[in-house]
């Protein structure tokens, strides 16, 4: 109950015009970045952090928190209106969504993912609020093993899991380890695949090769079908809103699954990023007709945004208390704290409490607030659909440019992403998944390190994945997930069996 | 037109110092990631010049820390004459190019100042041995080698580490992770045994009673006296020479422009720093931070980076870590 009472506290320090009107500018302004891919939280947030110098730490840090939400809202817009996902957890989200989209259900698709943000993050608070200590400790509990074990979970549940073709998945996922090799190796100090130009040793920035392989690739589709956007005859109206949330309650398992999920990674220090793949595969691993995800389904919309915001949410929580940032933005957030003075740390909650629930207070304000903000403007961007092809294509061409430039001020990138663009178009029509090529493009460096610093640390012996209860588990969950077909297909024959000696009336 | 007039004001009425002055935001590239050391004295920086108004235009940090830093060295190297790049530069500038061939010298940059230097202290968990002495002996004794953090391969913390193998006989894997950060935490999990962390990375679990300093690799302790943790300051946690490990290893931490920039911009920026180094807020991040102050431009600046050089390669050389 104590937590409850410094909530409210943090509650009352919030309740002023002036910090109200903080939220709102910050909201809209992250909104506006969240929008432009590529640009994204990360950039947005940078951009905007000596606006708040002047600022006393609390306002600033209502306004920065308000501009990581905004952002976080409208990094979903693009995914489903464009298929260009603006943050590494929104590649899932274009899987259904942006079917729907084009099936005229835009509006739909993004009151979907407003809502399901709503709930995933709106959990993850709860937890911060009245579990932050008991987390921080889990927190602490993830070495090399631990976190290697995470990664091959989510690597093997997308081979086990995933719809496509299991030979297709490995080859994509393969490229993408492939591409994530370049550049620095940080276990021994060397570069590898550099082959001596300075652009790639940074290695392949995975926002450029999303925004290409993503963005750029369906604008040369569209080029070829049609020279239109589909779905511009969406239906445009609030009822749509009101629909959706009707139907939530039938939805009840998926929310609830892809939250525990979220939340899960999200104070896993660095796991944020698989939750939203994780949460879209389980929730079509656990619907009756898996086969009707990917086209459409608002199931996968629910799934993926829930499960990305609970943990992009939670992510702030290992932030704070270890100073670890979970994504990008976090990490830039991080950077803000200590221009105050606010040193993240296990002493953070003890010493700066004002501060601490503060931001807490102001995750659910914020959260209510945007939620508002961005149901009400889904009519306005549903609209974008109905603007000609020929209008808007150059528009999306120009700011996904500025997007991967943005990232790392490189001219060199927009011809990656360019690049990354051919390739997703042949990817797309010779039918190889992107999203595993993706995954393992973002994962695949760290999960390579976790690897090899627990080799270092056990001397090469491979049982030390399942060395302890938490490590054993996840290692055991990971490899029942790859062969899960296999595993499916002999238990769907014993309960044949079963069937046949026991005569049933279907 | 009133800002017209006010400008011409401003221009005639300050003839003394009509020297160079940036007319685009500045940029202070830090050559690692987001929550370190570079990055938190960075910010330090850009808050101390933007309260202060030591300069009219923004300050902006942008974080390069791609490759192990080595994105930062690049992208100095490669915007030879832009005036608007500040590097926050440290020891990779001399380790980097050894261990990575990576085509850089620090010679091509126009160097402005030094600005501090860095300890390097060797830590335990709390629930760990409570002296070098202790640690040493459970180091030699144990079955499996005591596992090491650190941030990065064949740098500072892995050259400090292969150093102490060779002073004690005992045995270390070092474990190499992305960051100091990272280094502390690890290490406060029980995943690790040990890390060689700056001061400023540990700080924090340090006030909480999660880790323990066991000595400074220094010839003298760090001066500052005032308490961090209930009972201790920075100025009681001994050397190690004190406690029979002859290891000693200091960081510059100093600001590099890049090259071809004229005599004048580079006058600008050492003046600049040199009034960032007389803030409040530059002290009080040397004290928090437990750095050593210095400020070092011109002659002495370029004679101290060459011996600090010539100390890193032979460092290098004889951990084996340049590569051939």
């Amino acid at each position: 109950m104590e937590a409850f009472g410094l909530l409210l506290h943090g509650f009352a320090v919030l309740l002023t015009w002036k910090t109200l009107v903080l939220m709102m500018v910050g909201l809209v302004l992250g909104i506006f970045v969240g929008v432009l891919p590529g640009l994204g939280g990360p950039n947005g947030v940078a951009i905007l952090l000596p606006l708040t110098f002047t600022m006393d730490p609390t306002s600033a840090i209502v306004m920065l928190s308000c501009i990581y939400w905004g952002a976080l809202f409208g990094g979903a817009i693009t995914s489903i209106l464009f298929n260009i996902p603006g943050e590494a957890w929104s590649v899932a989200t274009t899987f259904d969504g942006y079917p729907m989209a084009q099936q005229g259900r835009a509006a739909e698709a993004l009151t979907a993912a407003f809502t399901s943000s709503f709930i995933g993050s709106l959990v993850a608070v709860l937890l911060i609020t009245f579990l932050a200590p008991m987390i921080s400790s889990f927190a602490l509990k993830f070495g090399p093993p631990e976190f290697f074990a995470v990664y091959l979970l989510t690597f093997c549940s997308f081979v086990g899991l995933g719809r496509e073709a299991k030979h297709k998945t490995v080859i994509s996922m393969s490229l993408g380890l492939l591409l994530a090799g370049i550049g620095m190796d940080t276990v021994s100090g060397n570069l590898r695949m550099t082959f001596g130009s300075p652009e790639l040793l940074r290695g392949i920035n995975f926002l450029v090769a999303v925004i290409g392989l993503f963005g750029i690739s369906e604008i040369l589709l569209t080029m070829e079908e049609r020279l239109a956007l589909r779905g511009h005859a969406a239906s445009i109206s609030l009822r749509v809103v009101l629909g959706v949330w009707k139907d939530l309650p039938k939805y009840w398992t998926t929310l609830l699954r892809s939250s525990f999920i979220g939340c899960w990674l999200g104070i896993t220090p660095g796991g944020a990023i698989a939750a939203s793949f994780m949460g879209y595969n389980l929730a079509k691993r656990f619907a009756k007709d898996p086969e009707s995800f990917g086209k459409g389904r608002i199931e996968g919309v629910f799934a993926p945004e829930t499960a990305a915001h609970a943990s992009g949410t939670s992510a702030l929580l290992p932030m704070l208390a270890l100073g670890i940032p979970g994504s990008g933005t976090a990490a830039i957030l991080l950077g803000g704290l200590m221009v105050w003075g606010l040193n993240p740390g296990p002493l953070l909650f003890v010493e700066h409490k004002d501060f601490v629930w503060g931001l807490i207070a102001s995750m659910y304000l914020g959260n209510v607030v945007g939620l508002v903000l961005v149901l009400t403007t889904v009519p306005i961007f549903a609209s974008i659909l109905r603007v000609p092809f020929a209008a808007v294509a150059p528009m999306i061409v120009v700011s996904c440019a500025i997007g991967a430039y943005a990232i790392q001020n490189a001219m060199f990138d927009i011809w990656l992403m360019l690049g990354f663009g051919i390739v997703g178009y042949v990817f797309k029509k010779i039918g190889i998944p992107l999203a595993p090529f993706t995954l393992a493009l973002v994962l695949g460096n760290r999960a390579e390190d976790a690897f090899r610093l627990s080799m270092i640390g056990s001397g090469g012996d491979l049982k030390v994945f399942w060395s302890n209860g938490l490590v054993g588990s996840i290692t055991t969950l990971a490899i029942v997930l790859l062969f899960w077909p296999v595993v499916d297909r002999i238990l769907t024959r014993l309960r044949m069996k079963r069937a046949k000696a026991t005569p049933l009336q279907v | 037109m009133k800002a017209a007039i006010a400008l011409t004001v401003a221009l005639c009425g300050t003839p003394a110092v009509a020297g160079w002055e940036p007319a685009k935001p500045v940029e202070i590239v830090v050559a690692a990631g987001a929550g370190g050391a570079s990055d938190q004295m960075a910010r330090m920086m850009q808050a101390a010049i933007q309260k202060n108004n030591l300069m009219k235009q923004p300050i902006v940090v942008s974080l390069k820390g791609g490759a192990s830093g080595a994105e930062a060295l690049m992208y100095m190297k490669s915007s030879e004459g832009d005036p608007n790049k500040v590097l926050i530069a440290y020891s990779l500038i001399y380790m980097l190019p050894l261990s990575a061939k990576i085509p850089f010298n620090w010679r091509e940059l126009t160097p402005v100042s030094v600005v501090a230097l860095d300890q390097f202290v060797l830590w335990d968990n709390s629930a760990g041995p409570k002296t070098v002495k202790e640690f040493v002996a459970a180091a030699k004794a144990a079955s499996a080698p005591f596992k090491m953090g650190g941030t990065g391969s064949k740098r500072e913390d892995h050259v400090l580490t292969v150093f102490l193998e060779q002073k004690t006989g005992a045995k270390f894997s070092y474990l190499p992770y992305k960051s100091g950060g990272e280094a502390a935490t690890q290490l406060v999990g029980n995943h690790t045994e040990a890390n060689v962390n700056n001061p400023s990375e540990n700080l924090e679990v340090w006030r909480a009673g999660q880790v323990r300093p066991l000595c400074v690799f220094d010839k003298e302790r760090i001066s500052y006296t005032s308490k961090v943790t209930d009972t201790q300051s920075w100025a009681d946690i001994p050397t190690c020479k004190e406690e029979g490990v002859d290891v000693q290893y200091l960081m510059l931490r100093a600001m590099f422009l890049p090259g071809k920039v004229t005599a004048e911009q580079q006058a600008f920026y050492v003046e600049l720093f040199h009034k960032v180094t007389q803030t409040a807020e530059y002290k009080d991040y040397m004290e928090k931070q437990a750095l050593k102050p210095i400020f070092l431009t011109g002659k002495d600046m370029v004679q101290f980076l060459e011996e600090d050089d010539a100390i890193n390669k032979s460092l290098m050389t004889e951990a084996g870590f340049v590569a051939k």
